[in-house]
């Protein structure tokens, strides 16, 4: 049920797809010979996730990998702008300092829906660092709440939100890259 | 910060479109995000690419595990259920 979105977090904390894949299985395991101490104190899939990011960080030390917390604990620390500043008017400007300078311009409703468009938010998602993919993942793939989201991933409200913000904000540049390079 | 709320730019409104679809945002910057998407046409448009943008991404199907991933798992849990 919740496979892909365990692998996309398992893939926080391990660097390749098949350790993750490893890492799933421990948990279902994890899952099926503890589920007698499931207290139901918390939901069942925050309990599953808890397990998994239990074994996850495990493997990803036992693999050496420097896992990057700090991208899940402190986003903050590099900032990321949403959209190149040279996209706006410069902030000395004397009448509209911080104004679009390139507007974004409306979408093709059309080309919206074609598959291949589709392919570039996928490929926009794949290309992600792995604590912004996990969040958009699991907000805007599986539609998960944001209180569900962090319980999973252990992080703040915030830090869910930058991550998210900045996770969509690739992802619509992609989109606008795509979109507008053939009209 | 708080200082130029009423002179959002459009630099600092596209920093705070998640904080506003999140409904996370004070009311006073609330107002003044709407405010602003109202009067310009850039911000309107950009807001509404990043709903476009979510709904998109809402239509992408889940990722599947491999299906030697499944048999493992499906194997695994057979071991389990028959001790």
């Amino acid at each position: 049920m919740y496979n892909a979105s365990l692998l996309r977090v398992a893939l926080i904390y391990v660097a390749t797809r098949a350790v993750a894949e490893d890492v799933v299985q421990e948990t279902w395991i994890g899952v099926l010979n503890g589920i007698d101490r499931f207290e139901g104190r918390s939901s069942l899939k925050t309990w599953i996730f808890r397990i998994l990011t239990n074994i996850a960080k495990t493997r990803g030390q036992r693999e050496r990998r420097t896992v990057p917390f700090s991208a899940l604990e402190r986003p903050d620390a590099v900032p990321e702008a949403a959209v190149d500043a040279d996209r706006f008017l410069p902030p000395d400007h004397e009448r509209w300092p911080g104004h679009w300078a390139s507007r974004p311009e409306p979408w093709p409703e059309e080309r919206l829906l074609a598959a291949e468009t589709r392919a570039v938010v996928e490929r926009a998602i794949d290309e992600l660092p792995p604590a912004q993919r996990a969040v958009i993942s699991l907000r805007d793939i599986e539609g998960w709440s944001s209180d569900e989201a962090r319980n999973a991933l252990g992080i703040s409200e915030t830090n869910q939100r930058v991550l998210l913000h900045r996770a969509r904000s690739k992802v619509r540049q992609a989109l606008e890259d795509y979109l507008t390079e053939a009209m | 910060m708080s200082a130029s709320i009423e002179q959002l730019s459009c630099q600092e409104l596209v920093e705070l479109v998640t904080d506003y679809l999140e409904g996370a945002l004070p009311e006073r910057e609330r107002d003044s995000f709407e405010h602003h998407i109202e009067g310009c046409k850039g911000c309107h448009e950009y807001v509404r690419q990043m709903r476009e943008t979510i709904e998109l991404t809402g239509t992408l199907a889940p990722a599947d595990i491999s299906p030697e991933a499944e048999a493992a798992l499906l194997s695994a849990f057979r071991d389990w259920t028959s001790r």
